[in-house]
């Protein structure tokens, strides 16, 4: 092993343990908020017995589901009901070795250690556990991974109410999976490159891409939330119908397993969002955090953190806004909405850029984006005055129309047929 | 002729999603900083008056009380009305007469749990001895301990119920 590649080792180690360790507490944290904010908005105080203002609520809750009974349904597959949790819950996890969360550090080092030899390291180390040149293509195959656990849970447990859970879970995952794969198509356009490092350098160079991108983020955003199976699209849970849906059968530990892959997985969402569509962690009109220092590595960090965390924050603010969707509502959204719109907007785009760069000779990627902007304003109006009156997707509006149009159809049939009998 | 459904054609801003969905997040936020409702129950009681929600109502019906008189003695005459009376049978009572002929209970007992807490005792008690309570705290650690005799009834300090009162029906 030369030098070179121990020092490599090394650092990803520590940053492989940093990062979980903080990915697996922060998740634990984020069952708190959520029950704080919950309480919040409907005016209660939370939990805040255990520990300073609750804050030891989740070890009482974790150690709680550690004490209680594994029960395991009669008739159920065991090697499957086993294996669903973890089905879920890692993948949920590698997701979070892929984003980069802070701005590279300059590090150097050469030391050695008895026994364990030189270990060397030089230059730039970027701040990711995984700095994968595939980016976003490894987060969205992974994360297509965990309807797997899902799934399996669902038919494991031998219940109807998980079976369906199940199902609605896999439908809806996959659904929603292409419109959030179309969605990310701009991105890569307006990037050239899949990769995070790439993409926020790209983001450093124009503008963050929410504003030349508007159109995909909100539908990246959608997507998110069903992929993560929160309200308004919790279906495969909906507690008024299924029960607990695809995890109704289980208990204690592993019950927790899908818990936490529930908020890990709404960490990397949010993760995805901040870094694809807001910059990542960059520190806005300032070219100071990409220095390499310590500080400017923090600074980055916090960045990507309160950028993050605001998504997070959403997430919650949401579910407890918005009521769940109708199954049928859901489909329409994804199939006959999300889907045609993102498909349209990669033309659209694609053919943006190449009018701008082509016959305008727009050199500069700032100018470009700012056109960019300005034609996703003007496609952000149309797209939600159009949802608004169901022209989309139809609600009451939209049946009102197919109503008279049907009737005044049977009308004219009506009129012909009398015709025809008096005539 | 298909079915006639009857869809009423109804203001935009009254069927817009993107509207409700903004006024629906607008409102969960500023729930958030608005005043918390919970009462925080062991360190605040619900006789203290928070917001006018919390107080107990002066006709609560709780666990009972037996009112003494000057000399610490019960009031009660062992007249047999209240376990008479008593619709779930959970008062026993055994009389005794001492030397002056003053009847008094020699066991008193009444069985908590058993008790509907409907407050005829106290109604038909013609000494004004037995009564209900304002108290709702009765933890205790074996089941026995819910059968309350003359000493542990003698021995409460919760103030009484005010039963309704048919010809003040609001309490006015």
């Amino acid at each position: 092993m030369t030098p070179e590649l121990k020092g490599f080792l090394l650092v990803t180690i520590v940053k492989l343990l940093v990062v979980f360790t903080v990915v697996l507490v922060g998740v634990a944290l984020l069952t708190l908020m959520e029950r704080k904010v919950s309480a919040w908005m409907q005016n209660r105080r939370g939990p805040n017995r255990v520990g300073w203002a609750g804050l030891l609520q989740p070890v009482a809750d974790g150690l709680k589901n550690i004490i209680k009974e594994e029960t395991k349904p009669a008739l159920s597959n065991r090697v499957l009901f086993l294996l669903a949790p973890a089905l879920a819950f890692i993948p949920a996890l590698m997701l979070s070795a892929a984003i980069p969360f802070a701005a590279p550090l300059e590090l150097n080092f050469d030391f050695t250690l008895p026994l364990l030899g030189r270990f060397v390291h030089e230059g730039r180390m970027p701040m990711v556990v995984a700095d994968l040149p595939i980016g976003f293509l490894f987060v969205i195959a992974i994360s297509s991974m965990g309807v797997y656990g899902i799934a399996l849970a669902g038919w494991s447990s031998n219940s109807k109410y998980s079976l369906l859970g199940g199902l609605r879970a896999t439908a809806q995952m996959i659904s929603y999976e292409v419109a959030m794969g179309m969605s990310l198509i701009p991105v890569l356009l307006l990037a050239g490159n899949v990769s995070f490092d790439a993409i926020i350098a790209e983001q450093q160079r124009s503008l963050w891409f929410v504003a030349p991108l508007f159109v995909s983020f909100f539908i990246f955003l959608v997507s998110g939330f069903a992929e993560t199976n929160r309200l308004p699209f919790d279906l495969p849970e909906a507690e008024s119908e299924l029960i607990a849906g695809y995890h109704s059968e289980y208990s204690a530990m592993k019950f927790s397993m899908f818990f936490i892959a529930e908020y890990a997985n709404m960490v990397t969402v949010s993760a995805m969002v901040a870094t694809l569509f807001l910059g990542g962690w960059d520190i806005p009109f300032t070219n100071w955090d990409e220095s390499g220092t310590v500080l400017a590595v923090l600074a980055s960090h916090l960045a990507f953190f309160a950028k993050t965390f605001f998504w997070i924050f959403f997430f919650m603010w949401i579910r407890w806004t918005l009521p769940r969707f109708r199954y049928d509502q859901l489909m329409a959204l994804g199939w006959k909405f999300l889907l045609p719109v993102a498909l349209a907007y990669i033309m659209l785009t694609a053919t943006a850029i190449w009018v701008l760069e082509g016959p305008m000779g727009v050199g500069d990627v700032r100018i470009r984006a700012l056109w960019l902007l300005g034609l996703n304003a003007v496609l952000a109006v149309l797209l939600f005055r159009g949802l608004d009156r169901g022209l989309i997707v139809s609600g009451s509006e939209g049946r009102r129309r197919q109503m008279k149009a049907r009737a005044a159809a049977d009308a004219t049939l009506v009129g012909r047929k009398s015709a025809a009998v008096t005539g | 002729m298909a079915i006639g459904v009857k869809v009423l054609k109804r203001p935009e801003r009254q069927v817009s999603y993107v509207r409700a969905t903004l006024k629906g997040m607008a409102l969960t936020f500023k729930h958030m900083f608005e005043p918390k409702v919970t009462m925080q129950y062991p360190e605040e009681k619900g006789t203290r008056d928070v917001r006018g929600t919390w107080s107990l109502s002066p006709r609560w019906r709780g666990t009972h009380r037996m009112l003494t008189d000057e000399q610490g003695r019960s009031k009660c005459v062992a007249c047999g009305l209240c376990p008479q009376i008593c619709p779930s049978n959970c008062i026993k009572l055994v009389p005794g007469e001492d030397e002056q002929g003053n009847r008094y209970p020699l066991i008193y007992e009444i069985d908590e749990f058993r008790c509907i807490f409907c407050g005829y005792c106290q109604e038909v008690c013609p000494e004004e001895a037995i009564h209900v309570g304002q108290h709702y705290e009765n933890s205790e650690y074996s089941r026995d301990r819910f059968v309350y005799d003359l000493e542990r009834l003698q021995a409460q300090t919760h103030p009484v119920s005010a039963l309704w009162d048919p010809s003040d029906p609001r309490g006015e």
